[in-house]
């Protein structure tokens, strides 16, 4: 495939809609392979508002991550092989989103191929993709629309010559259709049949017309995923169910305090002594031992007996770190409040909330004297595969990363915390290893949406808003996987975090818009203290900065006399949010009538190429908050979500509806119930008893999600709700209460829910009584 | 190294481990049984759900010892065994999982073997009880989904429930 040179559109239909033109590669082989790179990039939106755009109007991350992946994707390749299926391995991680299916649809639209017949892998890391290796930011289907259907495109075009030769008729009179290719007198050709014929005996570019939208009977149905037989039968592969020769499973004991490091350990032989141990070693982030079984390595980190030193935050505690936020925080501009011009003014705290997803961080590693193999779910597999190289001391290609499907990631795995590990514990054990990390060690060490802060000034004026400023300040977001490839993320890692923070700026100011027109618009973004083990966290910045503007958007009507509902109608900036928010309301019945204690909350959101509206219904009335449910946390309920997003094209209504589905229930976490505590130098929650996410007795009886029709090209959705579920139950939240909340989750500063698991040993010993419990 | 033996989705094993290791690792790291997944080892996720003798349990919390060699452990893999072929669906799956795929209930799927475990041996409660699933009872439910599938979950275990 090294021959294969870059494409680009035929400059005459750049931007163009209506005829659809594109270039392309049949690459030379035994069988068809073509291939595409190109991206339409939409024009940016006309801004015909008061409101100067914002940097976010205009160029989002969508884009600039698109705009990265331009140089190189011409190497994506779609295969045809004999059996008539097609393949394309993805250069993307499947963690839940289910971009595999939609991309299994966008391949069986453009080929003309039921949608059984075209196989999705995840590509391995190959570093020759430099850019577009990430997966992050809902980018994936804005950025692969195109490039996949092209190269589709141009595989159906072969098949089609092949089957003009064979069946004796033009191409312009034979239909593709399920596979099939069929000539008028009724004779007919399988893919399977023409794979081979259809060959290019050297690499060629092609143009080729894309199917006309109208026509798309695969691409907007509502379609179940592709791997769900796999996933309901037990079948479905992670990292932890692989078997690789000799790779036993491997764990680590940790410090008790937050990146504490090892120094030695006092028992290594009694240790090595226990039943079924293999190895006991020393690591960078502890001490990593392997047995026959999980279990075994449980039992033998909670006897080992390890010297730490201690981490950088030991002995500190939530209030430290805020207040190290705050002192970073940057001087906001005055604005007036007098009799002509109020300012309404709130300061809001968000506290650390764990991305932790079910699958915990785990990889397999076979890491020889001159060569290296991982597996582990990775968003990030070229950077992944460099950093790995570079730690062991072998050259890039002789390390190879195999991207495996995860248990989810809610931006877990744009790091690769357990394959660095593994490679670390495989090389200096000399054996293979399975590396798992213990639930525990997930919820304390693993990473987490940083804690921060959100100041917002909004003056308004005879019935105008003139001036809407929010500052946000918090703890870094760490962005050294850069994106995806070594050389961006050693630009994130500069000297004094000033590189991070770069990354920080510009993926705030690509991400983030106040939707309404209110007058001067200003939004700014510091970070501080890179001591915690941060990521971003599904959605990034945007629930805390969207909770903080629709929370003082709701004071704003208040002190106006105007609704809700029609405050922001008036003030929105953006026909397809008006357009979401009405259907909303409509389906929500906002403004029904609810007993006291119950109330409805609006939040919108503008991010990933698409919008969204969120209405709930929360009961906050004492029988509801105060209900007991034995190791859970129940609070204020929301009964009722009502969710519509206008994403753009939906290549997949039913899972666009599935991911809607995910939003609203984090939002609900992340607003109510779920968020780590630093205590004295560690975050105290070790587990799901501990760390309360979203369980069935908070989640809403009365779900409604609608995906809106669309004629804008297709954007992200696995983020996308979360932003304006959150700001909707804190909106709700604060109209039952009669109170604006300022902190988040609200019950971060009540008595803790738990009692604080252990620190030496640092993971909890597994029951005994299970079978006390059966029903 | 004591033996241990017991019946696994229709079939007796014996397995020679310590009596003191949990089944979950049994099943997945010596069996190479991989439907129940590891969440959390301490009995709060729920995503190993198995059954034991048709009653749901979690293997993470039974050391293998406590094992008779006649009880029957039924995981993910083995339920469709659990139902005659008559009442299997067009997947020739238990109607619980077929409720799930029509429902389109997975996204990562990690959570889903254990959820499905456990959605068959509530319903099979309430039958017992001769009454029918009610939102008490799919608020009751301890099984983490951190994809947030709860929605669908509720649907697929009334789809289910009829169908079973």
């Amino acid at each position: 495939m090294s021959d294969v040179r870059p494409t680009r559109h035929d400059a005459e239909d750049r931007g163009s809609f209506g005829r659809r033109r594109f270039l392309g590669y049949l690459v030379g082989g035994a069988t068809v392979v073509a291939a595409a790179e190109l991206t339409m990039l939409t024009p940016p939106a006309a801004a015909a508002v008061p409101s100067v755009p914002q940097v976010a109007d205009l160029y989002d991350l969508n884009e600039l991550l698109t705009d990265a992946a331009l140089p190189t994707s011409q190497l994506i390749t779609v295969t045809i092989h004999e059996d008539g299926s097609a393949s394309f391995a993805l250069p993307r991680a499947e963690v839940g989103q289910g971009i595999t299916t939609a991309v299994a649809m966008i391949i069986a639209e453009e080929l003309e191929i039921g949608l059984e017949k075209v196989r999705v892998t995840l590509a391995p890391a190959r570093p020759e993709l430099v850019w577009n290796q990430i997966t992050g930011g809902s980018n994936t289907i804005h950025a692969m629309y195109y490039p996949i259907r092209v190269a589709a495109a141009i595989a159906k075009g072969a098949l089609l010559e092949a089957a003009a030769v064979l069946l004796g008729y033009g191409v312009d009179r034979l239909t593709a259709y399920q596979g099939l290719i069929s000539a008028p007198d009724g004779s007919t050709a399988s893919y399977g049949d023409l794979a081979a014929l259809a060959a290019s005996p050297s690499t060629r570019q092609v143009a080729v017309d894309l199917k006309d939208d109208r026509s798309f009977g695969v691409i907007g149905r509502p379609t179940n995923r592709i791997d769900a037989l796999a996933a309901v039968t037990g079948t479905k592969v992670y990292a932890t169910d692989l078997t690789v020769e000799g790779a036993l499973p491997t764990m680590v004991c940790r410090a008790p305090t937050l990146n504490g490091r090892p120094v030695s350990v006092r028992n290594t032989a009694h240790v090595k002594a226990m039943p079924g141990v293999t190895h006991v070693a020393l690591i960078s982030t502890g001490v990593a031992v392997r047995a026959r079984t999980f279990g075994q390595c449980i039992d033998a980190i909670r006897a080992l007996d390890v010297v730490w030193q201690d981490g950088p935050v030991a002995g500190l505690s939530d209030a430290d770190i805020l207040a190290g936020v705050k002192a970073a925080e940057l001087p906001m501009p005055a604005l007036p409040d007098n009799l002509l011009a109020k300012t309404i003014s709130a300061d809001f705290t968000f506290y650390f909330r764990s991305n932790s997803a079910m699958d915990t961080n785990s990889a397999i590693a076979d890491v020889r004297s001159d060569r290296a193999e991982i597996w582990s779910s990775l968003k990030n597999p070229i950077w992944t595969q460099q950093r790995i190289a570079q730690s062991l001391g072998l050259p890039q290609d002789k390390v190879k990363v195999n991207v495996v499907e995860g248990g989810g990631s809610f931006g877990r795995r744009l790091f690769s915390d357990g394959a660095f590990e593994a490679a670390e514990a495989s090389q200096v054990m000399g054996v293979p290893v399975k590396l798992m990390w213990h639930r525990a060690d997930d919820a304390r060490v693993g990473r987490a949406h940083p804690m921060c802060t959100s100041r917002v000034r909004a003056m308004h004026s005879l019935g105008q808003v003139l001036a809407f400023q929010q500052s946000h300040t918090s703890v870094e977001t760490d962005y050294r996987h850069g994106v995806g490839e070594m050389l961006t993320a050693t630009a994130a890692d500069l000297p004094l975090g000033l590189g991070n923070l770069g990354f920080a700026q510009t993926i705030f100011n690509t991400t983030q818009v106040i939707p309404y027109d209110f007058g001067v618009l200003l939004q700014t973004i510091m970070e501080t203290d890179s001591r915690f083990n941060t990521a971003s966290m599904r959605n990034i910045y945007s629930p805390d900065v969207r909770t903080a503007n629709e929370l003082v958007v709701d004071q704003l009507a208040k002190a106006m006399r105007k609704d809700p509902l029609a405050f922001r109608l008036e003030f929105l900036r953006n026909a397809r949010l008006k357009r979401v928010l009405q259907e909303a309301a409509r389906r929500a019945e906002w403004g029904k009538s609810m007993p006291a204690g119950m109330a409805q909350g609006i939040g919108v959101h503008v991010e990933y190429k698409g919008v969204s509206a969120c209405i709930v219904e929360i009961d906050a009335r004492p029988e509801t908050v105060n209900r007991r449910v034995w190791n859970g946390v129940t609070g204020p309920r929301v009964t009722r979500a009502t969710m519509v997003m206008d994403p753009g094209l939906a290549i997949n209504p039913r899972g666009v509806e599935a991911q809607m589905q995910g939003c609203i229930n984090d939002a609900i976490a992340m607003t109510l119930t779920s968020s780590l505590h630093l205590r004295d130098g560690h975050f105290l929650e070790a587990s799901w008893d501990n760390y309360f996410y979203t369980r069935q007795w908070n989640t809403p009886p009365q779900v409604e999600t609608v995906v809106m029709p669309s004629d804008e090209r297709p954007g992200g959705v696995g983020e996308a709700g979360v932003a304006s579920a959150c700001a909707a139950v804190a909106c709700a939240y604060a109209r039952a209460t009669g109170t604006m909340p300022t902190e988040f989750p609200i019950n971060h500063n009540r008595p803790l829910g738990f009692e604080p698991k252990s620190f030496i040993p640092p993971v909890p010993q597994s029951p005994t009584d299970g079978l006390d419990f059966t029903y | 190294m004591p033996e241990q033996t017991f019946i696994v989705n229709g079939a007796r094993v014996t397995v020679d481990v310590e009596d003191d290791v949990r089944l979950l690792w049994v099943l997945r790291d010596i069996l190479a049984i991989n439907g129940p997944k590891y969440g959390c080892g301490i009995n709060v996720c729920k995503a190993c759900t198995s059954h034991i003798n048709g009653k749901a349990f979690n293997p993470c919390a039974v050391p293998v010892g406590a094992l008779k060699a006649d009880d029957e452990v039924t995981t993910i893999e083995g339920l469709p065994g659990q139902v005659p072929d008559r009442q299997r669906g067009e997947h020739g799956l238990h109607p619980m999982q077929e409720a799930w795929l029509d429902r389109d209930v997975a996204q990562c799927g990690y959570c889903q073997p254990g959820q499905i475990m456990a959605a068959v041996a509530l319903v099979n409660k309430v039958k017992r009880e001769g009454r029918s699933i009610t939102d008490a009872d799919l608020d009751a439910i301890r099984n983490i989904c951190r994809c947030g599938t709860y929605t669908r979950i509720r649907e697929a275990i009334r789809d289910g429930e009829q169908r079973m």
